[in-house]
Order: C-alpha cells, then sequence, then structure tokens
C-alpha cells in the first residue's frame, strides 16, 4: 500500500528543485543583460520600485548637513562670504572674456565655412551614493529622464569631467566615473595638441593613455582636456595632468598615468551635460531606416498575397 | 559545549509577523543603499536580514522571496541584473537546508555557520563579474561577509526582539 502525505502537509516543489528554477531564470537574466541588453524595461520598472528606499537612505544625511549648516559660525560664513564674491568676480571677468572670445571664434568659424558648435545645456544634480560594487566605479544622481539626463551625457563638476550617465531612469541615473576600467575618454594634450585616449586604471582612481608611441611628445605635469572628437564630449573640459611617464626600451608604448582634474571620488554636486542632438546624422539616418521598414512591409504585403493564392 | 545554548533554556517565542519580515528586509536594503566610505568592507545586511529569516522561518520566507530582494539589489546598485538574484537564492537555499542544524547552536555557533554561507554568496557574485569581464577588486571583498556574520548575534538579538513574550511572573499559577 502506497502511503501519500495528506494534503495539508505539501510543501509545493522540493527546495532543489524551486533552486534549479530561480537559478536558471538568474542565469538566463544575466546572459540577456550582458549579452544582449533586453533587460531597459524591467531595469527601469524595479528602478521606480527601489526610489523611495534610495532617497529614504540620503535623507539622513541631508538632515544633519542641514542641521550642521544652521549651526554654521557667523565668521566662518562671512569668510566664505567674501571669498566666493572674489571667486565670482574673477569668474566674471573671465566670463566676459570668454564671451567676446566665443564670438570671434563664430565669425572665424562662418569665414571658415565650419559648421556651428551647438549649446550645451546643463542640468544641475546631486549624488544620492556609490554604487555599491567593488567591480566597478559608479555613482547614481538624483535626477533622470523626466529632467532630461540622456544615457551618453557626459557629467562635470566644477574643475572637470567626472564621468559619463551610462544609464538613466526615470528619476534617477547612473554615472560611470572616468575611472572606471572600461571607461574611455579622448582627450588632447593641452600644451602640444597631441591626440589620445584615456582609460580608467579601475581601483587606483587614476586615468592611464594607452597606446601612446614610447616616445610620444608628453610630460608628466601636463595637462590633458577633452578633444571633442567623439561628438560625446565637448571639447576644451579638463581631464586629468599627466602624474608620471614611464618609457622603457623594452615595451612600443609608454606607460603614462594621469590624476583626474575633477574631483572624481570626492564631490557631491555635477553637472549633466545635456548637448542637443546633432540635425544632420539624424535627417541622414531616417529616410535609410523608413527605405528599408517599407521594403520589410512590401515583402510581408507580397508574403500575404502568396499565402492567399496557396 | 561552548557553542550549544546555555543548557536549552530556549525562550519561547510568539509567532512572527509578515510585516515584520517585510519591514526588516526593508530596512536591510536600506542599510545597503548607505553611502558607505569601504563599499568592499561594508556587510551586507540585506544577505544577513535574509539569511537569518531563511534560518529561522523556512517555511515563510524562501527562494522566492531572495529572488526578488536580488533583483531589487541588483537594480539599486547598477550592477548585471541577476547576479545578486542567482547570489541569494543560493544562500536562501543553503540557509533553509542547514536551518534545522544551525538552530541548535547558540548565537556565536550560528555565526560561525553563516560565515561560509555568506561569503559563498560573496564568492557567486564575484565569479559572475569576472566572468563578464570585470577585474578582481582585491580578497578585501571577503572582509565584508566576515563582519556580516559577526554582526549575526546583534541581527539575530534585534530581529527576535518583536517576537519576545513580556517575562511576567504569575505567582498565584498553579504549576
Amino acid at each position: 500500500m502506497e502511503h501519500t502525505p495528506p494534503p495539508f502537509f505539501n510543501r509545493g516543489p522540493a527546495p532543489l528543485v524551486r533552486l534549479a528554477f530561480f537559478a536558471s531564470l538568474s542565469l538566463a537574466l544575466l546572459v540577456l543583460d550582458a549579452r544582449f541588453h533586453y533587460t531597459d524595461g524591467l531595469r527601469s520598472v524595479l528602478a521606480l520600485a527601489v526610489y523611495p528606499l534610495q532617497r529614504a537612505a540620503t535623507l539622513p544625511f541631508e538632515l544633519s548637513e542641514r542641521v550642521a549648516g544652521y549651526f554654521a559660525s557667523q565668521s566662518r560664513l562671512r569668510g566664505e562670504n567674501a571669498e566666493l564674491r572674489g571667486k565670482l568676480l574673477q569668474s566674471s571677468q573671465q566670463a566676459q572674456r570668454f564671451e567676446a572670445a566665443q564670438a570671434e571664434l563664430e565669425r572665424l568659424r562662418e569665414l571658415l565655412g565650419a559648421s556651428k558648435r551647438l549649446p550645451v545645456k546643463s542640468i544641475a544634480a546631486e549624488i544620492l551614493y556609490n554604487g555599491r560594487d567593488p567591480y566597478s566605479r559608479k555613482v547614481v544622481i538624483d535626477h533622470g529622464t523626466e529632467r532630461g539626463v540622456k544615457a551618453g551625457a557626459p557629467v562635470v563638476d566644477a574643475s572637470g569631467v567626472v564621468g559619463q550617465v551610462t544609464r538613466a531612469y526615470p528619476f534617477t541615473a547612473e554615472v560611470t566615473l572616468i575611472t572606471d576600467k572600461d571607461q574611455a575618454i579622448p582627450v588632447q594634450v593641452l600644451r602640444s595638441g597631441l591626440r589620445a585616449i584615456a582609460f580608467g586604471a579601475g581601483s587606483t582612481g587614476m586615468l592611464e593613455l594607452r597606446y601612446m608611441a614610447a616616445n610620444a611628445e608628453i610630460r608628466s605635469g601636463d595637462r590633458l582636456v577633452t578633444s571633442g572628437i567623439d561628438g560625446t564630449y565637448p571639447p576644451g573640459l579638463a581631464v586629468a595632468t599627466v602624474e608620471r611617464v614611464e618609457r622603457d626600451a623594452a615595451y612600443a608604448f609608454a606607460r603614462i598615468v594621469c590624476r583626474p582634474a575633477a574631483g572624481v571620488e570626492r564631490g557631491r554636486y555635477v553637472l549633466v551635460l545635456a548637448r542637443e542632438p546633432a540635425a544632420a546624422p539624424a535627417a541622414e539616418e531616417r529616410p535609410a531606416g523608413a527605405k528599408r521598414e517599407g521594403a520589410g512591409r512590401a515583402r510581408r504585403a507580397r508574403r500575404k498575397g502568396a499565402d492567399g493564392l496557396q | 559545549m561552548a557553542f550549544s545554548s546555555d543548557g536549552g533554556a530556549q525562550p519561547i517565542l510568539l509567532p512572527v509577523r509578515a510585516g515584520t519580515i517585510v519591514a526588516s528586509l526593508g530596512l536591510a536594503v536600506l542599510a545597503d543603499f548607505l553611502p558607505w566610505r569601504h563599499v568592499a568592507l561594508a556587510p551586507d545586511f540585506a544577505a544577513l536580514v535574509l539569511a537569518f529569516w531563511c534560518v529561522q522561518q523556512p517555511r515563510l520566507v524562501g527562494l522566492g522571496i531572495a529572488w526578488i530582494l536580488g533583483l531589487l539589489t541588483d537594480v539599486g546598485n547598477g550592477v548585471l541584473l541577476g547576479q545578486h538574484a542567482l547570489a541569494y537564492s543560493l544562500l536562501a537555499f543553503a540557509a533553509i537546508t542547514l536551518s534545522r542544524r544551525i538552530l541548535w547552536f547558540g548565537a556565536w555557533g550560528q555565526a560561525l555557520h553563516v560565515a561560509p554561507l555568506l561569503l559563498a554568496a560573496q564568492g557567486v557574485s564575484a565569479l559572475v563579474r569576472l566572468a563578464a569581464g570585470a577585474e578582481f577588486p582585491g580578497w578585501s571583498i571577503a572582509v565584508g561577509p566576515l563582519v556580516g556574520a559577526a554582526l549575526w548575534p546583534l541581527a539575530s538579538a534585534i530581529l527576535l526582539l518583536p517576537q519576545r513574550r513580556p517575562v511576567e511572573v504569575d505567582q498565584t499559577r498553579a504549576i
């Protein structure tokens, strides 16, 4: 006689079966995310669910900062105020000169027949927290697509480039710092005009110029700015300062280590630069896409006709 | 025995409320989102609380909850989707399988049992990231799980607090 447990002891599928189910589900998600990037929709839905927790986690620090600000001493505030006034005066003078120079540049570019530089819109944002991931260098900022932050937008602070928005959610966005191992940024040596690509060096918090010939015209102390030839970063933003150049006759390339100009791992407030999309490439792409779509439709219609005939 | 609970005098606990479990898991995820200075050294609170409830209430908290918690952690930290989901599913499975054994021990004995589980969960996510092409961040990633295991006695004292019966001595009771 067969003994089966009564239905009230039924506990569903065996634990091992459940483990196999959930593990394979996770593995499938991993492959979909890492290889095919199909999970963006699911990600933004879940990001909305996590958003209140993310905000709540930063509340105590905001509160303590506000309280500390309230009790800041009078003399320190006055000192800071005077310093800021001095800085403002200095930068407004620089801004006037910059405006004149920009007008002149526009005129020269018109004479040359070069395309106009696009205006850059900036969105101020605050860093919510560091991504809790020892394998990459990311921060989460407090504005997302609802304020016009888009994936791919460069992020800067007062002294230079911080990184690039890699994922934009409705209310938050992920910024990959330029020190991340997989982040690259096209730069130019300010002194000599030499172009190069700076890669993040990972956990050291530095940048590296790879694939530079051993006799390249570069020395420690050189300042690197964005070259702007990638169309993502506007040209002329400070990126890093060359810290040391190691030239070894055994290797074809020099080893060049640079220190980032911005407070990549320190600051709290950043600017997201939202560039208006360039008109020309989009206009070129659309007819091609439309043609392809039209062809597809025609093919489909033909097939339907064939089905009808059969 | 050094690690057994003191003389088998275990307190009788009230039945757990589902609200307590959900609230504690929420607070753990919140603690993970705090801006930690040394990311590699901070314990993974979500994994710790999840392991606790899997050991304590294996019939209520299982792999499904672990998987969803893992997904939320993945999205909140902006890592590969499924990385923590996989690690937490394995952690929950191991904790549920060992729960009958672990509950026999005192707080520090339990912590010794949980340390390898937390380490294994961290190891699984490290394997996933290395397979996806990340560089190895150094052995400091093993410190977080060990700190988490060291927090186990404190965590279990706090998480069992809502279930502890108020001690009332009834002098007129017959037995």
